[in-house]
């Protein structure tokens, strides 16, 4: 009595896994919309502005687009080994090398948004009178005091690391002491600065949308080499016949469109605008 | 080999068995026919359950040899069962149990039904086929693993004193299908260290004290005239170990 | 403090107002951890029943490889499977990376060991109980597979729950191979992730709470039924 119905439960419990399985294998493979791969970083994911712009982009096209946040470093590796079919990234040194290997073609500036040194509202290292972000990390350095490095090779990462180059201090060997690197991502080094008290650098995106901001504030931003420049690649159909190039430049060229540029602009968070497009660079 | 031919007799010829160190038994030589009910009689520790076991081939003997008339393994496997003094019974109904042994034993799916049911008439479990084996008495458990060896039509049938803890009367019943088998001609050897149940049930002794064969005798014979002192102490109901 | 009040009432306010985020996420959560638990118990309780019964040259090694691989960092386990499915890897060409299938492969994976070692462990157990019995009824190790394994049933639920436990609960695995990619591959424990790191700690842990509320069910439910079960069967 209770046993064959316990086989039969265990019976039946196998033959619905099998179907749901195979079911789940059909709705990948015919019930989908098209779709691409977008491997980008976390300022645009975290922010929520891919995920305010793609439901305007298949609108238009059909397309969905599936994002993958990560660092720049990490979105380009994925570029390269052919898991993404566009990156959108920001670290103009290593998106040129990647055009220049042949990983990807057709780079296109999307947009650009600012980075900024953020710091205990109270400033021990009084970096807040400084204009000139480089001047401010030596500052920094030179008392000693906590920074919050991402140490993951994002794009983010990278720019510290040109003003680092600016401010003509070598951070690196102080690496445990005062210049902590978190090797993770925006929002998770965000959560250690504020817990810690420290001194960070951000995207002004993440910022903004971010909750748990603790004592911390924007110090230092508006100057030049914080400025932060988003770029589109395509990747490079040659190397990898299965990335869906068509589809893929659809979504590029429609961010460098006038409708995608609009779109971008047009997003706000507590009414702050985030994201700047190109086309107000060139004005 | 042909299905009906005969496994018997049993040979043990010198047989000893040592674990750890310790000789449990030794020197054990005896002949078993078919037809009389073998009782292995003896105090506990006396090694007849471990004797059991070595004719059952579920054990190797360390020394000597134990032979059948035939030499292959399956077709010996094939014509024993043995009912153990805590049989373990499938987690499944009694009936499922049955079945179970049947489907090993290689009985073909359509006659195994008529055979279930026949074993469970016989051990008067008909009632309590679908019941959980877990859940049944103590009598009734031991009753099943009676069945269940029983239903795969074995030559020769251990049990190991297969009344140990139960009442008189799951004793009784138990005993009374003892007999039933034997008379439909399943050879019987069993151990026991009740005295009133071999009296009973015996047709021939083998007495086991301390690992030792001391008496093979036809029952009548040892329970008029036991020839060794350990056998007439254990009659007279000393405790001799 | 205000965080935590915060978590539990918005994780309230979530589970009444049903929303349909949520329960997109919850339900994938659910198929892409019993998939992955079903496919490992498939594997993994014949094979922890034969590591149980069988002898062979390297017996005990294979037993300690798998005792050891139960602690596998799920990290570890979805970078191999993110480099085998990944195009430029051998198994690219399935297009399965970024997908449920990746997570459901990591799964897999993760929890077999679990799975199979639990189930030999228990199989020995029984198998002490049942090794004369089953001899003498002329039962072979491979036939005392799935003897063992149903007559075990009861003491199986729990290994089965301890690796839905490890699917469900593991963000390591999951977020590396399916790319916690909203509507398509984001579940419980990614969403916390990606929460976590917009700062909405309170959001985060709601999430949390709801996925406890949510595991908890799944085991009281498996064990009140297989108590029950064991109950009527002695």
């Amino acid at each position: 009595m209770v046993i064959p119905t316990l086989a039969r439960l265990c019976r039946a419990a196998i033959v619905t896994a099998l179907v749901a399985l195979s079911m789940n294998g059909e709705r990948t493979l015919a019930g989908d919309p098209p779709f691409i791969t977008l491997a980008s970083t976390t300022s645009t994911e975290n922010s929520g502005l891919l995920a305010y712009l793609t439901p305007k982009f298949r609108e238009v096209t059909g397309i969905d687009v599936r994002v993958v946040a990560v660092g720049t470093g990490q979105a380009l590796r994925m570029g390269r080994s052919g898991d993404a079919d566009v990156v959108l990234v920001h670290d103009r040194a290593s998106e040129d090398a990647f055009v220049a290997a042949g990983y990807g073609i057709e780079r296109r500036d999307v947009m650009y948004n600012d980075f900024v040194i953020l710091g205990p509202r109270d400033d021990p290292a009084s970096i807040r009178e400084t204009s000139n972000a480089p001047r401010a990390l030596a500052k920094l350095a030179e008392g000693r005091h906590t920074f919050l490095s991402r140490g993951d090779d994002s794009g983010t990462h990278k720019a510290e690391m040109r003003l680092w180059a600016l401010a003509e201090v070598d951070p690196r060997p102080a690496s445990g002491t005062w210049y902590r690197e978190t090797g993770s991502g925006m929002g998770a080094t965000l959560n250690t600065a504020s817990a810690m008290n420290a001194y960070t650098l951000s995207d002004r995106g993440t910022w903004l949308s971010f909750r748990n901001r603790g004592d911390l504030e924007i110090l230092v931003e508006g100057d030049p080499p914080l400025n932060n420049p988003y770029g589109a690649i395509l990747v490079n159909p040659e190397r990898h016949p299965h990335v869906k190039a068509e589809l893929g430049r659809k979504f590029v060229e429609w961010l460098v469109s006038d409708a995608g540029q609009k779109a971008i602009d047009d997003f706000r968070i507590d009414g702050q605008q985030l994201f700047f497009s190109n086309r107000n660079a060139e004005k | 080999m042909s299905p009906t031919a005969s496994i018997l007799p049993l040979r043990f010829s010198q047989v000893g068995y040592e674990a750890g160190g310790k000789l449990l038994l030794d020197d054990i030589s005896f002949e078993l026919e078919s037809g009389p009910r073998t009782v292995i009689l003896g105090p506990n520790g006396a090694g007849k359950s471990l004797g059991l076991r070595l004719a059952h081939g579920l054990i190797e003997p360390t020394s000597g040899a134990i032979e059948w008339s035939s030499a292959d393994p399956i077709f010996l496997r094939s014509k024993q069962a043995m009912v153990f003094e805590r049989p373990v019974l499938l987690r499944r109904s009694a009936a499922a149990n049955i079945d179970y042994a049947l489907s090993i034993h290689g009985t073909p799916r359509r006659e195994r039904e008529t055979r279930v049911e026949a074993a469970l008439t016989k051990t008067g479990l008909s009632a309590l086929a679908e019941r959980p084996a877990r859940v049944l008495s103590a009598g009734e458990r031991q009753r099943l693993a009676i069945a269940r060896a029983w239903a795969t039509e074995p030559e020769v049938l251990f049990l190991d004193e297969p009344t140990a803890a139960l009442d008189p009367a799951a004793t009784r019943a138990i005993e009374t299908l003892i007999c039933s088998i034997a008379d439909s001609g399943t050879k019987i050897v069993m151990t026991t260290h009740d005295l009133g149940q071999a009296r009973r049930l015996a047709d021939e002794i083998l007495f086991f004290s301390a690992g030792r064969l001391l008496e093979h005798t036809p029952a009548a014979d040892f329970f008029a005239e036991p020839a060794t002192g350990a056998a007439k102490a254990f009659l007279r109901g000393e405790l001799t170990w | 403090m205000d965080d935590l009040l915060g978590a539990i009432q918005s994780a309230i306010r979530l589970m009444l107002t049903l929303d349909p985020d949520l329960i997109e996420i919850v339900a994938l959560s659910f198929e892409v951890a019993l998939l992955g638990l079903g496919l490992a118990a498939l594997v993994g309780l014949p094979l922890g029943a034969a590591l149980a019964l069988f002898r062979f040259p390297g017996h005990n090694l294979a037993v300690v490889a798998m005792n050891a691989l139960m602690g596998l960092p799920p990290v570890v386990v979805g970078l191999f499977v993110y480099l085998l499915l990944s195009r430029s890897g051998p198994l690219g060409s399935l297009g399965w990376l970024f997908t449920a299938k990746a997570m459901i492969l990591a799964q897999f994976l993760l929890v077999l060991p679990i799975i199979a070692a639990l189930t030999r462990q228990v199989v020995a157990d029984l198998a002490q109980e049942y090794d004369e019995q089953l001899r003498s009824l002329g039962v072979g190790p491979a036939r005392a597979i799935p003897t063992l394994l149903w007559d075990g049933r009861y003491q199986l639920v729990t290994t089965l729950l301890a690796g839905f436990g490890r699917a469900i609960g593991e963000v390591g695995a999951v977020l590396v191979v399916g790319g916690n990619i909203a509507h398509v591959s984001r579940v419980m424990t990614t969403a916390i992730t990606l929460e976590t790191s917009r700062g909405d700690l309170s959001l985060a842990l709601a999430l949390g709470i709801i996925l406890l509320l949510m595991s908890l069910l799944v085991s009281a439910a498996a064990t009140f039924a297989s108590r029950l079960a064991a109950t009527i069967d002695g």
